[in-house]
C-alpha cells in the first residue's frame, strides 16, 4: 500500500510539532524517518495512526484521501504501529495479546482462542518468527515482545507498518534479527516506516530516508549518503546558534571524578570506569548519543544514584557520604534532564518552585530550627529573580504549569544559580526549548562559567556542545571515549560518538570516504563477538 | 526523555514492563488523590444536594403513609404529593432540629443543645479527618484511621483510669498517650512504606484489623480493664482525666472541640506555612522532583503517616476522654472510615475538613432525632454519606446530573489541562500516554487524560496555593 502525506501540519498551542510535512512511502519500501529527539517524528506517526488529527494537510492511502478518528480507523485502513513502549499486557499470553482488540468469537460470544492461536502460528511460520503462542508476555525477552507487537499488527492485515524507535530497547543481536524481519516484510510487500535517530541502522535497512528537523522535512536522501551527511542534515549544520563567549580562563582543578562505575536498576554497567577532572571557570560538555550513560553520570553526581565504584571529589572533598541536600548545600547547582518530572512541581506556584531546594534554610525559612516558611521573603526573591531571568509570567503566585517550557526552565536556572555555586551540572538544559530561550540559557551558563564555576553540561545536541564547550568529553557505552578541545570537527566528534577513539577518529576523518564503511565493519565485528 | 539504547542499542534501557503492576497502581492512586484534592467546591456542594435528594426518595419509599397514598395515586394524585411533602418536611426538619437548632424545644437550653451535640459528634471526625487529609495532600491513602483511632482510644483510656494523678496533668498525659498510640500505629505503616515500599493502603487496612483484635484481647485482660467483671468493658476514666465540659452539666460538649479547632489551625499551619508541610506537599505532587531537590522522600513519607496517625489517635483519645469514658470493643464505631469521607468532602483542606466534620457530626446528631420523631431509620444518614462519597469520587457524574459543562471541550481550558499533562510525565502514566509523551511534542494533548474537576469554568484552578488556608 502506498502512503502519502501532503503538507501535514500539527500544532500544539503555539508550538508547531509538524510543519507542512510531505513524504511518500511506496509499497514494499522501508522508509526511514530520521531526526533528533523532539524533531517531531513521533508526532507525525501518531497523526498517521489517528491519535492526532492534523491541523492542515492530508493523508493518502493508495492515492485516496483518508481521515482517521482514532487508531481503530487507521488499523481498519491497513496501518499498523509498533510503539516505542510496547502496548502489551504482561500477564496475557502471546495469543491473548494478539487477539486483544479484535477477539475472534464463536457462537454465544465465546472467544475462539483456537482460531487466534492458529493465526499467531501462521504468521510466525510465514516470517520465521519463532514465537510460542502460549508464552506469557512477561516471560519473553524484549525482542520477542516486539515481535508479538509486529504479529499483532500483521494479524490485522497491516499494509503499512510504522515502527517507532524499534531498536531503542533492543540488544545488538535483537536489532540484527529485527533488521532481517523488516527485510522479509518488505519483500512480502509491506511498506514500513522506520523511525529512528540512529544513523547506522538507517543505512543498513532503509530504501529511502527522510530527515526531519524541528518539525519540518529538511531533506530526502538515499542510504548511500554517508553518516556525516546524514548527521549534518539531522542536526542542521547551517543553523548557527553561536553565543559569543570569551575564551575560557581555567583556574585550579576543583572537581574530579575518578574511576566512577554505576549500575542500572537491572545491574547493567551504565557508567563504566569514568575519569575526568574540571577546572574552575571552564565548561565541559559531555556529548554522545542519548542513552550512553550521560544521564546516569549526572544523577550520580547529584546523589540520587549510588556508584558501585569510584569517587567524586568537589574541592578535594569526597561527595560519597553526602545526601542530595548536603551536596546542594555544598554548592552544587543541578538542572535535571526532564524538567517536567524532576525539575519542577507543576501544581506548585512559581514562588514555591523557585525555592524548591532552598525552602528549609534562611532566608526562606525562619523560626527555631527553620521550621517556618517565610512567604514574603520567598515571594520577593522569586519576583526579583524572575525579572532578572526574564521569566514571562502573570504572577509569582501562579502555578508554574501555566508557563511555557522555556520559562519553566528559566525558573529552574534562576533557582539553581541563585546560590553560590562550586559546581554547576545541567542535563539537556535546552531540550524542547525555542531558539530564544536556548540562547538565553547558553548565555546564562557562560556567565556562570565566567564567575569561576566549573560547568558540566550533558548534551546530545552537537550544536549545543560545540557552542558551549571549552572541552568536549564524548561518552559511548558508559565510557568516556576521549576528551577533546571544542575546536574539534563534527566529523571527528561523530566518529567518537560511535566509539572510535579520539586519535583514530582524527586519522580516519582525514580520509573520510572509505572510513565510514570501515567504522561500520568494525562496529559490526565488535557486536558479533 | 525516552529510554533509548546507544547507537546499536548497547545499553538496553530498562524495558517498560519492568514497572511492577503495584508501582503502576500506586502512581495512578496518587494521581487520583491529587485530582480528588482539586475537586471543585461546586461539585462538593452539589454532591450533598444529590445525597439529600436520594435520601428523600428512600425516606418516601420507606414511609407507610406514602405507600398508602400511592395505592390510590390515580384517583387522587394530590394526596400522594401532599403526603410526600409532609413526610419529607417532617423528616428533614427533624434532621435539622436534631443537628442545629430545635425551635420546638421547651427551653432555650434544649433549643441549642442539638448544635452542641453536632459538635460533640464532630470532634473525633475532625481530628481523624485532618490526619487523613494530610495523607491525601502527601499522596498517601491512609485507610488506617480506624486502627489509629482505636490505638489512641486504647492508650488514652488506659492512662485515664489506670493512673491517678492531679487534674490537668492527668488529662494531658492521657491525651499525649492517645497521640502516641495513634502515631505508632500510623508510623508502622509509614516506616514499612518508606523502607520497603509496602503499599500503605494494604498495610493500614491490616493494621485496622490488628487494632480491633488487640482491643478485644485487652478487654479480656484484668490488668488492662481493671473492672473485676467478665464484661469486655474497661473501667471508667477518672474524673481527673476527663476533658472538661465547656457548657456545664446540661451539655455533653467538652474541651475536645477546642482541641479540634486548635488542630485544624495547626494542620493548616503545618501544610501551608511550615517547611515540613512544604516537603509533604512536594512529595504528594511530584516525588521525583522532590527527590531531585534534595528532599528525603522516605523520611517525609514515614513522618506523614506518623503525624496522620497521631491526629487520629488524638481523635480517639478525645472520644474516650470526652464522650465515652470507658472502652468497649466497638468504641471507635465507624469513625475511622467516616473520617475518610470527611477528608474527601473537605477536599483535604484543613478548614474544609473541619466543616465537613461538622456536617457529618450534624447528620449523626440529627439522625437520632429523626428516627425518634418520625420513625425514619437512622440508616438514611449512612446512605447520605455513601452518596456524598460516590458523587465526590466521580465528579463527571455530578456534572452530568446538573448539566454542568463537561471537563473537556473548552478550548481555553483545554490548554491548561494540556499543560498539566505535560508536567505529568509521571513514571506511572499509562503506557499509551507515555508513548505519546515521548513523541517529542512538549504540549502533547492526548485523549482521555483530561483531569476532571480542574477544568470546569467557574471553578477555581487547581491550587495548592499557599494563600488560601483551605478555603
Amino acid at each position: 500500500m502506498k502512503l502519502e502525506l501532503r503538507g501535514v501540519t500539527k500544532r500544539f498551542g503555539s508550538f508547531t510539532a509538524n510543519d507542512r510535512i510531505s513524504l511518500t512511502v511506496e509499497p514494499g519500501e522501508i522508509h526511514a524517518l530520521l531526526g533528533e529527539n523532539g524533531a517531531g517524528k513521533s508526532t507525525l506517526m501518531n497523526t498517521i495512526y489517528g491519535l492526532y488529527s492534523p491541523d492542515e494537510g492530508e493523508i493518502l492511502l493508495d492515492d485516496r484521501e483518508v481521515s482517521f478518528n482514532g487508531p481503530g480507523d487507521a488499523v481498519a485502513a491497513g496501518i499498523g504501529m509498533v510503539h516505542q513502549h510496547f502496548m502489551l499486557i504482561p500477564v496475557f499470553t502471546v495469543t491473548e495479546s494478539v487477539a486483544l482488540g479484535y477477539e475472534p468469537t464463536r457462537a454465544a460470544g465465546l472467544m475462539d482462542m483456537a482460531q487466534a492461536r492458529a493465526k499467531v502460528l501462521e504468521i510466525s511460520a510465514r516470517f520465521g518468527f519463532d514465537v510460542d503462542p502460549d508464552a506469557r508476555i512477561e516471560d519473553l525477552p524484549v525482542g520477542a515482545q516486539q515481535r508479538v507487537e509486529i504479529i499483532k499488527a500483521l494479524s490485522r492485515d497491516a499494509k503499512v507498518l510504522i515502527l517507532d524507535e524499534p531498536t531503542a530497547v533492543l540488544t545488538p543481536q535483537e536489532t540484527d534479527e529485527l533488521i532481517t524481519i523488516m527485510g522479509q516484510l518488505r519483500d512480502s510487500g509491506t511498506s514500513i516506516v522506520f523511525i529512528t535517530h540512529k544513523l547506522r541502522e538507517v543505512r543498513a535497512v532503509a530504501d529511502r530516508i527522510t530527515v526531519i528537523r524541528r518539525g519540518a522535512v529538511v531533506g530526502e536522501t538515499s542510504p548511500q549518503s554517508t553518516e556525516t551527511e546524514l548527521a549534518g542534515l539531522m542536526v542542521g549544520r547551517e543553523v548557527n546558534l553561536t553565543t559569543l563567549k570569551e575564551p575560557a580562563n581555567p583556574q585550579e582543578v576543583s572537581f574530579e571524578v575518578r574511576g566512577l562505575t554505576v549500575l542500572s536498576s537491572t545491574d547493567k554497567v551504565v557508567v563504566d570506569d569514568v575519569d575526568f577532572s574540571m577546572r574552575r571557570g571552564e565548561i565541559l560538555v559531555i556529548a554522545g548519543v542519548d542513552g550512553n550513560g550521560q544521564s546516569e553520570l549526572a544523577q550520580t553526581i547529584l546523589g540520587i544514584r549510588t556508584p558501585v565504584a569510584g569517587s567524586i571529589l568537589l574541592d578535594d572533598k569526597d561527595l560519597a557520604p553526602l545526601s542530595v541536600k548536603q551536596r546542594l548545600a555544598a554548592g552544587l547547582g543541578f538542572v535535571p534532564e526532564d524538567r517536567s518530572t524532576d525539575g519542577v512541581i507543576g501544581a506548585f506556584t512559581i514562588t514555591e518552585n523557585y525555592v524548591l531546594d532552598m525552602y528549609d534554610r534562611p532566608p526562606y525559612a525562619g523560626g527555631p530550627g527553620n521550621v517556618a516558611l517565610r512567604l514574603p521573603v520567598m515571594r520577593e526573591a522569586a519576583q526579583t529573580q524572575a525579572e532578572r531571568f526574564d521569566v514571562r509570567m502573570g504572577s509569582v503566585d501562579d502555578p508554574i504549569s501555566t508557563l511555557s517550557g522555556g520559562n519553566q526552565q528559566k525558573v529552574v536556572l534562576a533557582r539553581e544559580m541563585s546560590r553560590d555555586l562550586r559546581l554547576f551540572v545541567a542535563s539537556q538544559p535546552t531540550r524542547g526549548l525555542d531558539v530564544g530561550s536556548i540562547e538565553f540559557v547558553h548565555r546564562t551558563i557562560i556567565e556562570e562559567r565566567d564567575k569561576g564555576t566549573p560547568c558540566l553540561i550533558v548534551s546530545t545536541e552537537l550544536d549545543e556542545a560545540l557552542n558551549l564547550a571549552d572541552r568536549i568529553a564524548v561518552m559511548y557505552r558508559g565510557k568516556i571515549v576521549g576528551i577533546v578541545p571544542a575546536s574539534t570537527s563534527r566529523d571527528v566528534l561523530g566518529l567518537m560518538m560511535a566509539g572510535v577513539p579520539a586519535d583514530e577518529a582524527q586519522a580516519q576523518a582525514a580520509t573520510h570516504q572509505t572510513v565510514m564503511a570501515e567504522a561500520d565493519e568494525q562496529a559490526e565485528a565488535e557486536e558479533n563477538q | 526523555m525516552s529510554a533509548s539504547g546507544s547507537q546499536q542499542g548497547m545499553t538496553p534501557a530498562p524495558k517498560p514492563e519492568q514497572q511492577s503492576p503495584w508501582a503502576e497502581a500506586e502512581g495512578r492512586l496518587s494521581r487520583a488523590l491529587r485530582e480528588l484534592g482539586q475537586t471543585s467546591w461546586v461539585v462538593t456542594i452539589l454532591a450533598v444536594v444529590v445525597a439529600l435528594v436520594v435520601g428523600a426518595v428512600l425516606i418516601l419509599a420507606a414511609n407507610r403513609d406514602v405507600q398508602a397514598s400511592l395505592s390510590y395515586f390515580f384517583a387522587q394524585p394530590t394526596a400522594f404529593l401532599e403526603t410526600s411533602f409532609q413526610v419529607l418536611r417532617e423528616a428533614y426538619s427533624a434532621l435539622f432540629r436534631g443537628a442545629v437548632f430545635d425551635w420546638q424545644a421547651p427551653s432555650a437550653e434544649r433549643a441549642i443543645r442539638p448544635l452542641t451535640e453536632t459538635m460533640v459528634y464532630s470532634v473525633p471526625l475532625i481530628l481523624a479527618g485532618l490526619g487523613i487529609a494530610i495523607g491525601f495532600r502527601s499522596g498517601m491513602l491512609n485507610i488506617g484511621g480506624q486502627g489509629q483511632i482505636i490505638l489512641g482510644a486504647t492508650s488514652a483510656g488506659f492512662l485515664g483510669y489506670a493512673l491517678s494523678m492531679p487534674v490537668g496533668l492527668h488529662v494531658l498525659l492521657a491525651l499525649a498517650g492517645g497521640i502516641l498510640g495513634g502515631a505508632i500505629w500510623g508510623g508502622i505503616a509509614g516506616v514499612l512504606k518508606a523502607r520497603t515500599g509496602a503499599n500503605e493502603v494494604i498495610v493500614t487496612i491490616m493494621l485496622n484489623n490488628i487494632a480491633i483484635y488487640l482491643l478485644a484481647w485487652l478487654l479480656q485482660q484484668q490488668w488492662y480493664k481493671q473492672t473485676g467483671s467478665n464484661q469486655p468493658l474497661s473501667s471508667s476514666v477518672d474524673e481527673s482525666a476527663q476533658l472538661f465540659s465547656l457548657l456545664g452539666s446540661g451539655f455533653r460538649l467538652h474541651a475536645g472541640f477546642l482541641i479540634a479547632i486548635l488542630a485544624t489551625l495547626g494542620v493548616w499551619w503545618l501544610l501551608e506555612r511550615s517547611t515540613l508541610g512544604f516537603e509533604f506537599r512536594a512529595i504528594g505532587e511530584n516525588p521525583e522532583a522532590a527527590r531531585t531537590a534534595g528532599i528525603n522522600v522516605p523520611k517525609a513519607t514515614a513522618l506523614v503517616l506518623v503525624i496522620a496517625g497521631g491526629l487520629a489517635g488524638l481523635g480517639g483519645a478525645a472520644h474516650v476522654l470526652g464522650t465515652e469514658y470507658r472502652l468497649a470493643g466497638g468504641v471507635a464505631g465507624t469513625l475511622g472510615f467516616d473520617a475518610i469521607t470527611v477528608a474527601l468532602l473537605g477536599r483535604s483542606r484543613p478548614l474544609g475538613t473541619f466543616l465537613a466534620g461538622l456536617l457529618l457530626g450534624g447528620l449523626r446528631a440529627g439522625g437520632v432525632l429523626m428516627q425518634a420523631q418520625t420513625g425514619t431509620p437512622i440508616d438514611i444518614v449512612l446512605v447520605l454519606q455513601a452518596v456524598i462519597v460516590l458523587m465526590i469520587a466521580a465528579p463527571p457524574l455530578v456534572r452530568a446530573i446538573f448539566f454542568l459543562p463537561h471537563a473537556d471541550g473548552r478550548p481555553r481550558l483545554r490548554r491548561r489541562s494540556a499543560r498539566r499533562k505535560a508536567r505529568s510525565t509521571d513514571s506511572a502514566a499509562p503506557v499509551q500516554e507515555r508513548a505519546l509523551q515521548t513523541s517529542g511534542a512538549p504540549n502533547a494533548e492526548s485523549p482521555g487524560t483530561m483531569t476532571p474537576g480542574t477544568t470546569t469554568p467557574g471553578t477555581q484552578p487547581p491550587s495548592t496555593n499557599t494563600q488560601e488556608p483551605g478555603k
